[in-house]
């Protein structure tokens, strides 16, 4: 009889608790009096957790110089954050949570693509806005209208390192060692052979690892024999790291090639004296002499003790871009907030100039970076632009020191997409 | 054919990491009939042992072999003593139930490992100080060989002989074996089973700590999850050899490793992506399920009934 009664109870409770959320979930769309909600997802606990890490950071960062000046329409930021873990399942899980249970304005996240785009049919769904600071695969934001990113995308990524390789490394062959585990490698694997080969290279091996893997002197082994001119490995920094060390003591000297996956400062750490002779494409670059651009490291590096990474400056310019948008949209109603984000125009960021092509992507110009184990940084190479933009001249851009470790890397370098 | 032998030397290296896991599976279920499967995570316990011995002692600023062997056998002792625990006060209380329970219990103690270690040290992967000098050798033509793969293999033989001695040289190695033929019986015949079943955690361990270290020095990226894979393939090792049987690990484990490092080398001429070496180790594991139960070197024992 006891448990009968117990069944019946747990019963009602069970709906009456279902009733409260119901409750509380219609009229509020996350304005709770003088504040706004922005839900953020990211990996801080995973493989990948130093860019989730730097992505909350940089938000955290935007949020509190807005609040500082005033917030938005009188009204102040809150970040409501949700670890992923790094997984897709778990992406989808918890967007849903801050959509459904936080009643978020809008959602910023995620950085690897894979996560970005489990995520993202739940907030299209949902009709809540979307920014992706650093998802660079070009299918996030087809998912739907919701969903843009203030970031470029692989099919330049890609093809920024092809050119670097070809035209300034002057590669004839190449091997590509790509993770294919993720969208994000995936992607830039096929977009780096293309136009390598288009500017008359040849991909001469292609292997590939899973995320975790803890041993690639198999796949190594079977690169060598080719000897190919450079290593492209888009790839996470975890593994990268990894593969940097195992490729030199196979005795492979070649140049390795990366892309804005690279950037974490775990990187030097795992790979050390390896990560000679390395380039990658990247967002934007620390170096660069543009006041706003030192404003921003120097804060950044005064509130979390670390210098920022491009993820850090990508999720900054993600957060200001939002914050925009709600200024512009006037409101936080969804479908004004979506066609504020979207008509983005020239958005003076950290990151670069950011304008929103039709396909909700920002287009931006790629830095080449070369790695300096023994400091610990990346060096300035190169700026690369996309096809029909031209390079501004040095007014409209960020100074150009002749100074080679920070050269022009301004409003054009802000090409990490994951 | 330098290709060949660099492939083997690639695969064997890991082989050896198994093997050593391997052994702490297979000795366990040869006196316990338990699968222990928090072992795995003992090897990454012995990993953060060594990184937090490296790292406090100072061995991290320079290289010297006196800090890898104190490092070594510091990361044994502690791994050691926390397998001990782990069977003093979550298998021994419920030893007395059915094997499930163990089991289960075992897979608790395995989640409660790795989430603890993702508390205390965060998720974030660490980078394992160098503690040897790096330098890799010709051996003929393209095949090289690097020292912490010299060390794995030097390291691990010298570990299953000591293990070997210990087990057929010496009294606790006979009490070891007495206990694996018939519980009950060494128990008449008055060996402490329980200082026995102690004396295998630590023994098994610590070998597993020395996985740690060891392939801390060939790969030096340390998580708290890094024991799950490693630790699910040395199992298949520890099977496809025969569960129970010490040779039959060591055997296994070169076997699985070789086989993964060959799949990726030359797997792409089959049809076979890179990317199944992990799908590997368990097709091996279906097919000796299926086809030799008893493993390779197991004799088909008739369970009492």
């Amino acid at each position: 009889m006891t448990r009968v009664l117990l069944t019946i109870g747990l019963v009602v409770s069970i709906f009456c608790s279902f009733a409260c959320v119901q409750k509380g979930g219609t009229g509020t769309t996350g304005n709770t009096g003088d504040t706004i909600r922005i839900g953020v997802y990211g990996d801080t606990t995973g493989a990948t957790s130093s860019f989730g890490v730097s992505t909350k950071n940089g938000i955290q960062l935007a949020f509190d110089e807005i609040n500082a000046a005033g917030g938005v329409n009188g009204k102040k930021l809150e970040m409501v954050f949700e670890d992923d873990q790094g997984t897709p399942e778990k992406a989808k899980t918890v967007i849903s949570k801050l959509i459904n249970q936080d009643k978020v304005v809008a959602v910023l996240g995620e950085v690897a693509s894979s996560n970005s785009l489990a995520a993202a049919p739940v907030a299209q769904d949902a009709r809540i806005p979307m920014i992706s600071p650093s998802s660079t695969n070009p299918k996030v934001t087809e998912v739907g209208d919701y969903i843009s990113r203030v970031c470029f995308i692989d099919p330049f990524q890609g093809a920024v390192m092809a050119k670097f390789a070809a035209n300034t490394l002057k590669a004839k062959t190449a091997a590509i060692l790509g993770d294919n585990s993720s969208d994000y490698s995936k992607g830039l694997t096929q977009f780096f052979e293309q136009e390598f080969t288009k500017l008359g290279g040849k991909v001469i091996t292609k292997q590939s690892y899973a995320q975790k893997d803890q041993d690639f002197k198999a796949q190594l082994t079977q690169m060598r024999d080719q000897k190919p001119d450079v290593i492209y490995i888009p790839g996470y920094y975890g593994e990268v790291a990894i593969i940097a060390r195992q490729a030199r003591e196979l005795g492979m000297d070649q140049p390795l090639l990366g892309g804005d996956g690279w950037d974490s400062p775990e990187l030097w750490k795992l790979g050390g004296a390896a990560l000679k002779n390395a380039y990658i494409s990247n967002h934007y670059s620390a170096d660069n002499p543009a006041p706003e651009i030192q404003n921003f490291v120097k804060n950044y590096t005064a509130k979390f003790g670390v210098g920022p990474d491009s993820l850090a400056a990508l999720a900054y310019d993600a957060a200001k871009v939002l914050a925009d948008a709600i200024k512009r949209a006037g409101g936080t109603e969804s479908v004004k907030l979506k066609d504020a984000i979207n008509s983005t125009k020239g958005f003076a960021g950290v990151t670069g100039t950011i304008t929103l092509d039709a396909s909700r992507n920002a287009v931006k110009p790629a830095v080449a970076l070369e790695l300096t184990p023994a400091q610990s940084k990346f060096t300035f190479k190169e700026t690369i632009y996309p096809e029909g933009m031209e390079p501004p001249t040095a007014s409209t851009t960020n100074t150009n020191s002749s100074n080679s470790t920070a050269a022009s890397n301004t409003n054009s370098n802000s090409n990490s997409s994951k | 054919m330098d290709t060949f032998v660099q492939q083997l030397i690639n695969g064997l290296t890991i082989g050896s990491i198994y093997a050593l896991i391997a052994l702490g599976y297979t000795m366990v279920y040869g006196i316990l009939r338990l699968i222990n499967f928090a072992h795995g995570d003992i090897y990454m316990v012995g990993a953060y042992a060594g990184f937090m011995l490296a790292t406090a002692m100072g061995f991290a600023a320079e290289p010297s072999a006196f800090g890898f062997v104190v490092t070594l056998i510091g990361a044994m002792i502690i791994a050691a003593g926390i397998g001990m625990a782990i069977e003093r006060f979550a298998y021994r209380p419920v030893r007395k139930y059915s094997k499930m329970t163990t089991l289960i219990t075992a897979i608790g103690m395995s989640l409660l490992i790795e989430y603890l270690f993702i508390f205390i040290f965060s998720p974030t992967p660490r980078s394992f100080p160098q503690l040897l000098p790096t330098d890799s050798f010709t051996l003929f033509g393209n095949a090289k060989i690097s020292t912490s793969q010299i060390l794995i293999f030097v390291v691990s033989l010298l570990l299953m002989g000591i293990l070997q001695w210990i087990i057929y040289k010496t009294k606790i190695g006979k009490a070891m074996r007495a206990v694996s033929f018939n519980i009950n019986s060494a128990k008449l015949m008055g060996i402490n089973t329980n200082f026995v079943i102690a004396f295998t955690f630590a023994l098994g361990s610590a070998l597993a700590a020395a996985g740690g270290v060891l392939t801390a020095q060939y790969n030096p990226k340390i998580d708290p999850l890094m024991g799950i894979m490693t630790g699910l393939k040395a199992f298949v090792a520890a099977v496809l050899g025969g569960i129970g049987n010490i040779p039959g690990a060591v055997l296994g484990g070169l076997l699985i490793g070789a086989a993964e490092t060959l799949v990726v080398g030359y797997g792409g001429y089959v049809g076979i992506p890179s990317t199944y070496r992990d799908a590997v180790a368990f097709a091996i594991l279906i097919l000796v399920l299926l086809v030799r139960p008893a493993g390779l070197l197991g004799s088909n024992v008739q369970e009492k009934v």
